[in-house]
């Protein structure tokens, strides 16, 4: 059966019933997320998506216990579960901090960044749709440039997204891994070897989105999928600043046969406005960053 | 007498059917043809990308396979992944296949 | 036994802290607190607390930690002043909602713009509406004691208490202080028991969206809506007065010291004029009102120990023979009035107690309160009450307004 299949745990601790959208990328993810980090854990989230999917009082549809906090304090709150379960003696429960892109990239950097100098035993999670999503699509600093939201209805974003990875890995971090619920194994694997180490550990979940990117539920393995086969996102870890690739994108990384990115963006209502030389600077985004890391990955 | 309320803060319990029976949500349905479906063919578990690809955890990876119509909400990723097309999307209100 | 030291408001709190057995403290420094999270540093770092610290970002993060510490189970202690509150804000209704018995010193600041590290109370007075229980504090034997009673009060009722207290007034003057028998304190504070524990034994999601109506759980019963969660805050707060009362009774039996509960009184029994008001400007009082005396002008003092919740009943006793108020505040409710002068005239509404009540704003941003301009401002409303002046809007004592 599957787990022998897929190596996975065979545990559901997401039940059937819960409140995201079809389709949606971050439920994708979050099966796995849980089925990695198993029973001994206690996940913290803010104001998002990820609210709406736990439910409504009085019932929840995850069986792992969890903690709502305001907008900009997921880390803050992760840093008093920590502090709060050691003074209580209970250590061997993993604090999980979980917040979108809005919730990380911006309003919650500054609790984020403080937990993680803190060295604080936590693994954040960012779940990135890149944007606003549980609002209804509003730009984030996580919005790529060219993207159509509903705070940048007609122009498009005209900035690029904001690099968070590089951020985080500016805090020294003994594990910081990029993910995508179109590789669920690959996902599943790295937050095992997540909960196995100590300190602060910064996992990005690249999340696509129906509703917020434009495109069909179906697809939204397909376009998980088409993020990583253009570099848009690309898969690796960096272990005690030894960065290396994982899963498809090493594959491509050593067959050189890495997509253009014009096969993703095209299959996305958001993009709809995007002008050439936008794409052009995307491709050129996005080649850049993939350089760099196949330096590192050879270096 | 009736039961009350004592939570003097908000703290829910984990229910199946969070959201209610999100099947309703659904305008097409997934229907397996086991006949081309890879695990009943090869009568082993293989395969079964529908149900790691399933956002819902709604799909039973067993021989034959079965989904939770009760709660699938209908986005159609199993039928998209699925490499044999076992997997079709059917209209609700339409007979199988 | 207990022992005598001089010590500042900020090293009182501390100890209070410490004495209460606080598992975990998250504060960030802002002037005047700042020496309250030192001398935390110390005690703990030095072994003589055994508690987490967390040295937070912020105080937006600081109460976030405390929330969450709570949350398992872990008895917490946070302190702060001013723009430190004021960042907080958002959490500060937060802890209330999630009823997390939080203990938090305030160290009154005024707030800006313009900026002043100086004391006034507008920081703590503009968190009146966020569910936590006001205890304000008149000299630095009544924050250490206070800070204790307030664990035994959080914990009884669900509700945060937040000490405030003067800065600089208090905060950094020394004054002598008799430090609680530890195991005294042991025994008057019992064990931290959350109301729940978020823990993998018994899965649930804290703090979930609520909608307007009610909704069933899975075993039928009709739970909560939003508007239900939050009237059980209300009640918590309206019955949290007569723990509050019992608290300080019970603190007084104890260790020989009682600070009044809800209010405290000063010479009030015979007094025609009353001055109110809270912490120092109110103890600051006591000495104006001894000079009125003096003069012959039956003068005492209400302390108002408590703000949230308000002693209503308390206020009605204690100024049911009166003649006049004068309330002395130090913070305003722009566009109208000082707060304290609101809620003590909306608790005289519909009773048979009428009686002119005058409002000075004073000591704002540090400006000096002394006895002898409160003791000015009664002389003066005691000419223009005589004079038929009984509804004067609030005048700004010792400042040039002209």
């Amino acid at each position: 059966m599957p787990e022998n299949l897929f190596k996975v745990n065979i545990e559901e601790y997401m039940l059937p019933g819960q409140r995201a959208c079809q389709g949606c990328g971050l439920s994708l993810a979050y099966r796995y997320v849980l089925k990695a980090l198993r029973e001994n854990t206690i996940v913290t989230f803010p104001a998002c998506c990820l609210t709406v999917l736990h439910g409504l009082y009085p019932t929840t549809s995850v069986t792992i216990p969890a903690l709502n906090c305001t907008l900009a304090s997921t880390a803050a709150s992760a840093s008093g579960l920590v502090a709060g379960l050691n003074a209580v003696n209970r250590t061997d429960i993993t604090v999980v901090a979980i917040a979108g892109d809005g919730g990380t990239f911006d309003m919650g950097i500054q609790a984020l960044s403080g937990a993680a100098e803190r060295g604080t035993d936590f693994i954040y999670v960012c779940y990135d749709n890149e944007g606003y999503m549980n609002t209804g699509t509003q730009r984030s600093s996580a919005t790529p440039m060219g993207a159509l939201t509903s705070t940048t209805p007609v122009l498009t974003k005209q900035q690029p997204k904001k690099d968070m990875l590089r951020i985080m890995e500016a805090h020294d971090l003994p594990y910081l891994a990029t993910t995508s619920p179109a590789y669920p194994i690959d996902l599943y694997d790295k937050f095992v070897k997540a909960k196995r180490i100590k300190g602060a550990r910064y996992m990005q979940i690249a999340v696509p989105c129906p509703p917020g990117w434009g495109y069909a539920p179906k697809d939204t393995v397909r376009i998980g999928r088409l993020a990583v086969e253009t570099g848009i996102v690309a898969l690796f870890e960096i272990e005690d600043g030894k960065f290396r690739f994982t899963g498809r994108t090493k594959t491509l990384a050593e067959k050189g046969n890495k997509l253009p990115v014009i096969n993703y963006v095209e299959r996305q209502g958001r993009f709809r406005k995007m002008s050439i030389e936008q794409l052009r600077q995307l491709q050129r985004w996005v080649d850049t960053r993939w350089n760099e890391y196949l330096k590192r990955a050879e270096g | 007498m009736k039961k009350k309320d004592t939570n003097i803060s908000a703290m829910a319990t984990p229910a199946v059917g969070e959201a209610g029976k999100t099947g309703d949500w659904r305008d097409m349905r997934p229907v397996c043809d086991h006949s081309k479906c890879i695990p009943s063919i090869k009568k082993k578990a293989a395969c079964f990308l529908c149900w790691l690809y399933c956002p819902e955890g709604v799909i039973k990876a067993t021989i034959p396979l079965e989904i939770d119509l009760e709660y699938c909400k209908g986005c159609g990723i199993c039928a998209e992944e699925c490499p044999g097309k076992a997997i079709t999307m059917v209209n609700e209100g339409e007979k199988n296949g | 036994m207990a022992e005598v030291q001089i010590m500042t408001g900020n090293q009182a709190a501390a100890l209070g802290a410490k004495l209460s057995h606080v598992q975990v403290v998250a504060a960030y420094p802002i002037t005047p607190q700042t020496s309250v999270t030192e001398m935390l540093s110390q005690l703990i770092e030095g072994g003589e607390l055994k508690a987490e610290y967390i040295r937070v970002e912020s105080e937006h993060s600081a109460l976030a930690v405390c929330i969450s510490a709570s949350t398992v189970g872990a008895r917490v202690f946070t302190s702060t002043s001013s723009q430190g509150l004021l960042y907080m804000h958002e959490q500060i209704h937060w802890a209330a909602g999630a009823r997390l018995p939080i203990v938090m010193c305030c160290i009154n600041r005024g707030v800006g713009a313009p900026w002043t590290i100086f004391n006034d109370q507008q920081d703590s007075i503009a968190q009146r509406d966020t569910g936590w229980i006001q205890i304000y504090c008149r000299d630095n034997q009544e924050i250490i004691d206070s800070i204790i009673q307030a664990y035994r009060i959080a914990e009884s009722v669900y509700v945060p208490v937040m000490i405030c207290y003067d800065g600089f007034v208090m905060s950094h003057t020394m004054m002598p202080v008799e430090i609680p028998d530890a195991a005294a304190v042991s025994d008057f504070i019992p064990p931290y028991k959350p109301h729940t524990i978020l823990s993998p034994e018994a899965p649930m999601n804290i703090n979930p969206v609520l909608f307007p109506w009610r909704r069933a759980n899975t075993e039928g019963v009709l739970c909560d809506g939003y508007m239900e969660m939050r009237y059980k805050l209300q009640k918590a707060l309206d019955e949290s007065r007569e723990v509050i009362a019992s608290t300080s009774r019970q603190f007084a039996g104890a260790f020989g010291r009682d600070h009044g509960g809800m209010l405290w009184q000063y010479k009030t029994d015979d007094a025609e004029i009353i001055l109110a008001g809270m912490g120092s400007v109110a103890s600051e009082a006591t000495m104006a009102a001894d000079m009125l005396r003096s003069e012959g002008i039956k003068a005492g003092v209400v302390g108002i120990r408590v703000f949230r919740p308000f002693p209503k009943e308390d206020v009605r006793a204690a100024f049911r023979t009166a003649k006049a108020i004068c309330v002395f505040e130090k913070g305003i409710s722009y566009g109208y009035e000082g707060a304290l002068c609101s809620e003590i005239k909306a608790a005289l509404y519909g009773t048979d107690i009428r009686l002119p009540i005058h409002n000075y704003i004073c000591g704002l941003g540090g400006r000096d309160v002394k006895a002898r301009e409160l003791a000015e401002a009664v002389r003066s409303s005691r000419d223009a009450i005589a004079a038929g002046d009984t509804e004067p809007v609030p005048k700004w004592l010792n400042c040039f307004t002209e």
